[in-house]
């Protein structure tokens, strides 16, 4: 019992950070009806840029803030620079773009930064575990990020006339356009922030995995199974997603199928629900109009 | 005109077999076979509008399926092929039905799913014995006849040809027919489609089918050329090779996916020779260049010229 | 329209090329002035941490050459891209063994990639050498005799491991992490020679992938088991959670790391030294981050040649040490060809090396060949974290008598 309450624990720690990489992915969405495969990449650069400047002497939290505005500014102009000549191509050709996208940052990251793994500090410090040895403060820490992130996310959208008009530049560009949005800005201004949203998720990921190049590979795929599984026009829905996902993978591994085959059954367990409920379990059904 | 365009074209494929040297003919062979992958993945994506991220899981299977029986159990080349078919065939119609009620974004991950779980399944101590696990298996590609007098590469490059070359010819014949009537049909608008009274599940599911046989077809014929196969040897990167062949060959076109086969296999040479530190970089700028001046493909841009006006699938989507 | 573009480059190269192939040199790959050597790595892709590898050789030729290189000739170190892929190797060996027409093959890196080359580079009489992976299949002289390894390999390694268990605690109950691949396997495969019959009675095994997020799972089922003794074959990034999180959880195991993940800059430090105190591993290299070695005149040698020819290398990244000591063996192995760099010759040559001692390998342990026995390193010593760094037990263990 003890050792289910560990794996449940530990599911829940690992679910915490797909939750904060799906809630960014999540706002590109919601921004652009894309899925930016790049999203991960770009996280892992963001979190290399604050660990440059924390080794630079800079406080935690002064780094912390200092990179959501430099990653802001990367996504903006990512946007602008790389997806605006594409912007009426086919949607295949924006994955395309995408996967160019993932190429060069991961190669880039590697060939600046180096590809030797590194620890990330934690503003969330604590000698061992807390709670009769369940959870570190960091993980506790990164859950209160990201739940405070996903909060701010909805507010955003839900509460906000920019978060109105970015969805309706999303949903519909020509006729956001006819009611004076400035569509191209509210592309801009989604990938800033999911740029900026990512960085968190780095951030706070980082701690707990190490950093490294290849950090995001491995999970941005969980991430993106949790934010289609929760819906990834909900926020809320594709944090609880991402928690789903973790401790599905984590309890499959440990007591179903053994760990070599735990990602196939998390990942067949997932299509299920997806085949019975196509657009998550918390998603809003879209009906098309002929 | 149009035999005299054929012969030419045979001509040249044919060309290569005395023209070049071993290395660079088989480099073209693998060249064809990622063409000819590229051509499965064009079908479900391109002329059916399914979202495929995990075609290189087809391609995987249909190795296995060449390689499992010519390792083990002394097969001929030949042999394994409608075995490879047929097996991929099953897989691809089981992958077709969660297809069936999935679309864009969740068809992408639940493809992309199934290419990162392949390894781990060919992996697993339950197949090991056939997979060979993660040391893989090794085979002999198929020996020229005699009477060819051919060198092995000239005959593999032969082989990979005639197997590409057929299954172009058929898919060209099945696209034009009614079924690649259909199959655009439900791409362009498949309330329409159902509408006329269209199977549509049925229609997606072999859909599905067709392009895994063709894309498992290349992984056969990728055993026997590479003489190995692993775990390693298809990982999710494999797919988005395939994917990244066929968006820059152009979606939904026949002669584009020989250029993206082509444009996979060589790019990443030229990156490289431009820059050993960070080909990884190279490449992907080529790519998004690529992209930026020719959005459809290399077929977008062989439409231009053309006048017949198209419909430009995922336009309509995006 | 690349085609083109490629055949162009091709053409120009060739055109450069001609002058150097002298009808005199009856050698593939061998001219008056020069010799052409061909590798493969990871210079993109997943396991691109090792292409620094590739930049530590290529430096070691560099200053060769600089002293007037081998017997005359300059060194031509090209290193081509492969992204560990296996069919991307067998193209890129065939380039450089058909159209650039080297003399032969160095260290290129990884198991499937070089098992997709094997057969190829031994029908062609191609050197294949000191290959950068540690399977233990590389060492068969009879049937591959130009295919060489040079790392003791991993299976080795975790027989040291099962038998050190074997005589401490001979009724341990045992704990096994391993990477679900070639080089986590070879973990679980060492243990099991070793073991035999008593294999499943005494140990329980958890895997993880290289695209998982955390081991943090497998540590707690694996603790769960309740096992005394811990024993890990995973890499540096999951290596350095593991050991995180065995502390943290209060787990004590008798804890066994593989020594591919046992930097003091790139796991140890990350962990936190203290977590990993009492950890057990066995390396043939100085840890360069290790103050034992701070003035070890092999370890100045080594940093002498990075200060110099790799000015940004990553000091604590102990494939630099790993690169020096490989780049070594090859140019020792150049030097004893005499005059007759012949594919013959080279092999014949690294078949044959005496005992030596390499800069960045730990004392007593040596780089030896002979015509029979291609294990080149076969000696390995166990060491024991002690908060701040590595210290040496036991006698130097010959890897083919364990």
């Amino acid at each position: 019992m003890d050792g289910f309450a560990h794996q449940l624990i530990a599911g829940i720690a690992t679910g915490g950070i797909y939750a904060s990489v799906a809630l960014a992915l999540v706002m590109i969405y919601q921004a652009t009806h894309h899925v930016n495969f790049a999203q991960g990449e770009m996280a892992t650069l963001s979190t290399f840029i604050a660990l440059t400047m924390i080794q630079a002497g800079l406080p935690y939290w002064v780094a912390f803030f200092a990179t959501l505005v430099v990653s802001f500014i990367i996504g903006a102009l990512v946007e602008r620079i790389l997806m605006r000549p594409v912007q009426n191509a086919p949607v295949l050709t924006h994955v395309g773009v995408f996967i160019g996208m993932l190429l060069i940052i991961s190669n880039a990251t590697g060939w600046v930064f180096g590809h030797t793994t590194k620890a990330f500090p934690t503003p969330f410090q604590s000698d061992g575990l807390l709670f009769g040895g369940l959870v570190s403060a960091h993980e506790l820490g990164s859950t209160a990020v990201t739940l405070a992130v996903l909060i701010l996310v909805y507010l955003f959208f839900a509460h906000t006339s920019l978060g109105l008009a970015m969805r309706a530049a999303a949903y519909n560009p020509r006729s956001a356009r006819l009611v004076g949005i400035r569509v191209g800005w509210m592309l801009a201004l989604g990938w800033g922030l999911a740029a900026a949203i990512g960085s968190v998720a780095g951030m706070m990921v980082a701690p707990a995995v190490f950093l490294d190049p290849n950090m995001m590979l491995g999970i941005l795929l969980y991430a993106f199974a949790g934010a289609l599984l929760g819906g990834i026009d909900n926020p809320a829905g594709a944090v609880g997603g991402g928690f789903a996902v973790g401790v599905l993978e984590n309890l499959a591994g440990a007591y179903v199928v053994g760990t070599e085959l735990k990602l196939t059954v998390a990942l067949v367990i997932i299509i299920g629900v997806l085949v019975v409920r196509p657009s998550g379990l918390f998603g809003r059904v879209v009906f098309s109009r002929v | 005109m149009k035999p005299l365009l054929i012969a030419a074209g045979l001509a040249l494929a044919l060309l290569p077999i005395w023209a070049l040297e071993s290395f660079h003919l088989f480099q073209l062979t693998l060249a064809v076979i990622m063409a000819l992958a590229v051509l499965g993945l064009n079908i479900v994506t391109g002329y059916n509008g399914q979202i495929s991220l995990g075609h290189g899981a087809f391609f995987a299977v249909g190795a296995y399926a060449t390689a499992i029986p010519m390792s083990l159990l002394d097969w001929s080349f030949w042999a394994t092929l409608p075995v490879s078919a047929i097996v991929c065939g099953v897989v691809g119609w089981g992958v077709g039905f969660p297809a069936l009620r999935l679309g864009g974004l969740y068809l992408a991950l639940t493809t992309f799913a199934l290419a990162v779980a392949v390894p781990q399944i060919l992996k697993h101590k339950a197949v090991e014995a056939w997979t060979g696990g993660v040391q893989g298996l090794f085979l002999l590609k198929p020996e020229a006849p005699a009477w060819l007098a051919l060198s092995p590469d000239q005959y593999m490059y032969l082989v990979a040809l005639l197997v590409a070359g057929l299954c172009y010819l058929l898919t060209a014949n099945l696209l034009r027919g009614r079924i690649g009537r259909a199959m655009m049909a439900v791409r362009d608008n498949p309330t329409a489609a159902e509408a006329m009274g269209m199977d549509l599940a049925s229609l997606k599911t072999r859909t599905f089918a067709v392009s895994a046989i063709i894309t498992g077809m290349a992984g056969s014929l990728s055993a026997a050329v590479v003489e190995f196969v692993a775990p390693d040897s298809f990982t999710f990167i494999l797919s988005i090779s395939l994917f990244v062949g066929m968006v820059v060959g152009g979606v939904g076109s026949i002669l584009g996916s020989v250029f993206g086969g082509l444009f996979v296999l060589f790019v990443p040479n030229l990156a490289e020779a431009i820059s050993r530190s960070a080909p990884g970089v190279i490449y992907g700028a080529i790519l998004i260049l690529f992209l930026f001046i020719l959005p459809d493909g290399v077929a977008g841009l062989v439409r231009r010229f053309t006048t017949k006006k198209r419909i430009i699938p995922g336009r309509e989507t995006s | 329209m690349s085609t083109t573009r490629r055949t162009i480059l091709i053409a120009s190269g060739a055109t450069l090329a001609t002058p150097n192939i002298a009808p005199a040199q009856e050698a593939p790959g061998v001219t008056a002035t020069e010799i052409r050597i061909g590798s493969t790595n990871s210079l993109s892709g997943p396991a691109s941490a090792y292409s620094v590898i590739s930049t530590c050789l290529t430096a070691m030729f560099r200053r060769l050459n600089d002293e007037g290189g081998v017997a005359g000739r300059r060194i031509n170190f090209t290193v081509y891209d492969d992204a560990y892929s296996p069919p991307r190797t067998l193209e890129q060996t065939r380039r450089l063994v058909e159209q650039d027409r080297v003399a032969f093959l160095f260290n290129q890196l990884g198991t499937p990639t070089n098992n997709a080359v094997h057969r190829y580079v031994n029908q062609r009489r191609v050197p294949h050498l000191f290959l950068a992976t540690g399977a233990d299949k590389w060492a068969n002289p009879r049937e591959f005799p130009w295919t060489i390894g040079w790392q003791p390999s991993y299976r080795v390694e975790a027989q040291i491991y099962a038998k050190h268990i074997l005589e401490t605690r001979p009724n341990a109950r045992i704990a096994l992490l391993y990477q679900n691949d070639d080089f986590g396997r070879d973990y679980l495969n060492g243990v099991r020679d070793v073991l035999g019959p008593r294999f499943d009675s005494m140990v329980r095994t958890a895997t993880n992938e290289a695209t998982d997020p955390t081991v943090d799972s497998q540590i707690v089922q694996l603790q769960a088991s309740g096992a005394d003794v811990l024993v890990c074959g995973v890499i540096p990034r999951f290596a350095a959670q593991a050991i995180r999180r065995v502390h943290e959880i209060g787990w004590r195991p008798m804890m066994f790391m593989t020594n591919v993940s046992v930097s003091v800059g790139a796991v140890m430090e990350p962990a936190g030294k203290e977590r990993g105190v009492g950890l057990i591993t066995s390396d043939y290299r100085k840890d360069q981050s290790d103050p034992a070695w701070a003035n070890d005149p092999g370890m100045n040698e080594w940093r002498g040649f990075m200060q110099r020819f790799v000015p940004g290398g990553d000091l604590t990244d102990n494939n630099f040490t790993y690169g020096y000591g490989v780049g070594t063996t090859m140019i020792q192995v150049l030097r004893q060809c005499g005059n007759d760099f012949s594919r013959e010759n080279v092999m014949r040559q690294a078949a044959n090396i005496a005992p030596m001692d390499v800069a960045t390998l730990l004392p007593g342990i040596k780089v030896q060949t002979q015509p029979n026995n291609f294990n080149v390193i076969r000696q390995m010593q166990l060491q024991r974290w002690d908060g701040s760094g590595w210290v040496r037990f036991g006698n130097v263990i010959e890897g083919a008598n364990v």
